[in-house]
């Protein structure tokens, strides 16, 4: 073994590195650094960007325009991205249905949407979860009837990320009640300007607008638009979460989150010293680091394994539970960090154009909220509990 | 030992439960924190007329209560309501320092407040003081028969609506020293006070002060020069009593909530609350709760006990509330999954406050160090 890197992959590091300093606008990661809300402009700015140099696609097949890159490599492109502040790339059509498109969609499907995911005319969204099912993917009741050359879509979705900027969302949907529950499920495309499609925002707890309820009223879906077999969406589906999972690692995001503690750490006083030398705090930090540089590791293993996804299954649900449990521990300490400093919450402080002086330290408005939203990450895309499940039923042979 | 309330404490109790049952619906209460000042002040009124207020003050200054037991039952109930009242900042900080300081002159301010007429509140923490209660960098100085007061002073509860605020601030020693500090009535129109109020993330509302040349008459200076320090500690033991008993309410919701949600919300065709996996959670949730309540009960029944005993009383419950207030509050949502994550569902609102408190007056971590060096020194 050799954990170093190569010269091939410094020099990759290198141009990846002269890249974002050329390329990321300062107005958007300034936002990211600064903990920002960012727009949909920032996000399709940066998606475009990255096109136009041919990064967009990391884990697609060249053929399909993705960028051929080997797992380190990937790995170093999420370091340097994230340390440099970029935005985090909206998964749902690159990094969900890309994949699934390019293993079981057609060839008319392929070559309509992959460019679109890439030229950015296409904004996906999920349309998996609904009220009453949640980790329980198999219980859904959204139905779709064949009537002719179309599907008539009636239900619920929920949960849905960014849904509110999206112009298409991909739905699980049930087309036959036989059988075992997973048994009846289709995989469907649908355009979000159908008649009969209402979106309402779902506000979070800490008052944010990033999920939304999906109604589906009556909506006619062109048949073309299932993706491989009436009634095998579920294998799709699943092959679909294995690659939600292991993004949900997020080791770049999470080293960043960590460089930004220690920041802290190294600025916020007690008695009078910096707080990193505090004894009880440093160990905190320690024993996240450790974790974090452990976990990285687990990561690469699983990238680089011969068939990644065939071993994805309780890996990436290993790293799932590792991924988001450091993520709340670094959000949580840092939330700590800042002592009184935590509670303020002044919501335009976040909005770019705020000019007043912030409250307390520059970096303390967003923590808290942070904290607060990512409480969401052990319970989205399969719950923690539901992860450990997948482990020991795939392990213990029970 | 007895630990079932006087008859006058369980009637307190089930009539501050009822009138929250009736008057304080989430909706409502959300309404009233997302307010200009963060609390509604006709619900202000109809608690100072229920003798809520007055509960928290001695019989001497024209109360009906104040003793540590006041404290936590009525604080636990307002945690169950998730009240965003200036109960704290105006009886409990500004009224104990009032209490304990004042002339008699001064002291018939207390009348106001327990009529709810008067808001008070305690501007002692500043930006670098953490949870230390001896870091005070303010300094007041005399000038021609007048004090002068320079300084800033963070995240403090409910200034933004107070009538008037006890500030500390240095007359000698240095950062650290629990001699030299000393407390002012401050009230809120003096000039060279600039008070910035905002939201907290639970719903509360604090504010920075800017002290700038802020002239003062002799007479605003509470008790001795120099010598705050003890009713510091003891307004802030007081506060910290309210706070665990805040939290115990604020869980035993969060606890009720998801025991409820267990045995209704199906997945896999059964109740949730059937798997092993979060039967199991739930039962270190319970038993977690039995530990701050216990704690909490200690705290507030040595709050007139040495200041050893106290002190190490208070942390031992603050330190406990803020560890089991997180499990609960954490536990609570992922047990629940997505449905808690959401702004409807009122879950979510106990849980930031519960969080919070960890954040006022001492986290978990300060509270545990501060235990052990009491614990180390010889009785």
């Amino acid at each position: 073994m050799d954990l170093n890197y190569t010269d091939e992959e410094i020099a990759f590091r290198d141009d990846v590195r002269a890249f974002l300093k050329a390329e990321l606008p300062a107005s958007v990661s300034d936002k990211v650094k600064g903990g920002k809300r960012l727009t949909k402009e920032d996000m399709d700015s940066w998606h475009a960007i990255l096109n136009k140099r041919g990064w967009l696609a990391e884990n697609w097949p060249v053929e399909y325009g993705g960028t051929g890159w080997n797992a380190v490599q990937q790995q170093i492109f999420d370091d340097e991205t994230c340390a440099a502040g970029a935005p985090r790339i909206v998964p749902f059509g690159l990094k969900m249905l890309a994949p699934v498109l390019i293993k079981y969609g057609s060839e008319e499907q392929k070559k309509h949407y992959l460019p679109r995911i890439l030229d950015g005319s296409d904004w996906w969204c999920q349309g998996y979860s609904e009220p009453g099912a949640g980790s329980d993917l198999a219980s859904l009741k959204t139905r779709a009837v064949r009537d002719g050359d179309h599907f008539i879509v009636n239900g619920q979705k929920t949960w849905t990320t960014l849904g509110q900027y999206a112009n298409k969302i991909f739905c699980l949907v049930r087309t036959s009640t036989e059988g075992k529950p997973q048994e009846g499920i289709s995989f469907l495309l649908i355009d979000m300007d159908t008649p009969g499609i209402t979106v309402r925002p779902i506000i979070l707890l800490e008052g944010t607008h990033e999920v939304n309820e999906v109604f589906f009223d009556d909506v006619r879906v062109p048949v073309e638009n299932l993706v491989g077999e009436e009634n095998k969406g579920w294998t799709y589906a699943k092959y679909l979460l294995t690659h939600e999972r292991t993004n949900i690692a997020n080791v770049g995001a999470n080293k960043v989150s960590l460089e930004h503690l220690k920041h802290i750490g190294r600025t916020q006083k007690v008695r009078g010293r910096p707080l990193i030398e505090d004894p009880l705090f440093a160990a905190r930090l320690a024993q996240i680091e450790m974790e974090l540089d452990a976990m990285a590791t687990t990561n690469l293993r699983l990238l680089s394994s011969p068939d990644s996804v065939a071993n994805a299954g309780p890996m990436s649900s290993m790293l799932k539970i590792k991924g988001t449990e450091i993520r709340q521990a670094l959000n949580d300490l840092t939330r700590r960090a800042l002592g009184p400093y935590a509670m303020p919450f002044v919501s335009e402080a976040l909005e770019t154009g705020y000019n007043e002086e912030p409250i307390g330290p520059d970096y303390a408005a967003p923590v808290s909220k942070d904290y607060f939203n990512n409480r969401k990450i052990t319970i989205y895309g399969g719950s923690n509990e539901i992860q450990r499940g997948i482990i020991t039923k795939m392990m213990m042979g029970l | 030992m007895d630990f079932n309330h006087t008859e006058d404490r369980a009637m307190l109790k089930d009539m501050v439960t009822r009138f929250l049952a009736d008057n304080y619906a989430l909706e409502k209460r959300n309404e009233a924190a997302e307010s200009s000042e963060g609390f509604s002040r006709e619900q202000w009124s109809r608690f100072a007329e229920l003798g809520l207020i007055g509960a928290l003050f001695s019989e001497e200054v024209g109360g009906f209560g104040g003793a540590g037991f006041d404290i936590s039952v009525l604080f636990e109930e307002l945690g169950r309501g998730l009240v965003v009242e200036p109960f704290l900042a105006s009886a409990v900080l500004g009224g104990t320092m009032l209490a304990e300081l004042g002339s008699d002159d001064q002291k018939a301010m207390i009348g106001d407040v327990i009529s709810g007429e008067k808001l008070l509140a305690f501007a002692h923490g500043e930006p670098q003081s953490h949870y230390d209660l001896s870091h005070v960098e303010t300094m007041a100085r005399k000038d021609t028969g007048k004090w002068v007061l320079n300084g800033k002073k963070a995240v403090v509860l409910n200034g933004d609506s107070a009538d008037a605020l006890i500030v500390t601030a240095r007359t000698a020693g240095s950062s650290w020293d629990e001699d030299g500090l000393s407390a002012f009535i401050v009230p809120a129109n003096t000039d060279g006070l600039t008070v910035r109020g905002y939201p907290t993330i639970d719903g509360q509302h604090a504010c920075e002060i800017d002290l700038n040349d802020v002239r003062l008459e002799e007479s605003a200076l509470l008790g001795k020069d120099g010598d705050a320090y003890p009713a510091i500690e003891l307004s802030v033991a007081r506060a910290n009593v309210a706070l665990t008993s805040e939290a115990i309410g604020l869980m035993e919701v969060c606890r009720d909530m998801t025991l409820d949600y267990l045995r209704t919300r199906k997945q896999f065709g059964v109740p949730i609350g059937k798997f092993q996996a979060l039967q199991h959670r739930m039962a270190t949730v319970l038993t977690e709760i039995e530990q701050a309540r216990s704690a909490a009960i200690n705290a507030a029944g040595r709050l007139d006990l040495s200041r050893r005993e106290r002190e190490m009383a208070v942390s031992s419950a603050k330190a406990l509330a803020g560890r089991i207030g997180r499990l609960v509050a954490e536990e609570a949502i992922q047990m629940h999954g997505g449905i808690a994550m959401t702004w409807e569902y009122g879950l979510g609102h106990f849980a930031k406050r519960l969080i919070m408190l960890d954040h006022q007056f001492g986290d978990v971590d300060y509270h545990t160090v501060r235990f052990a060096e009491f614990s180390r020194k010889a009785t």
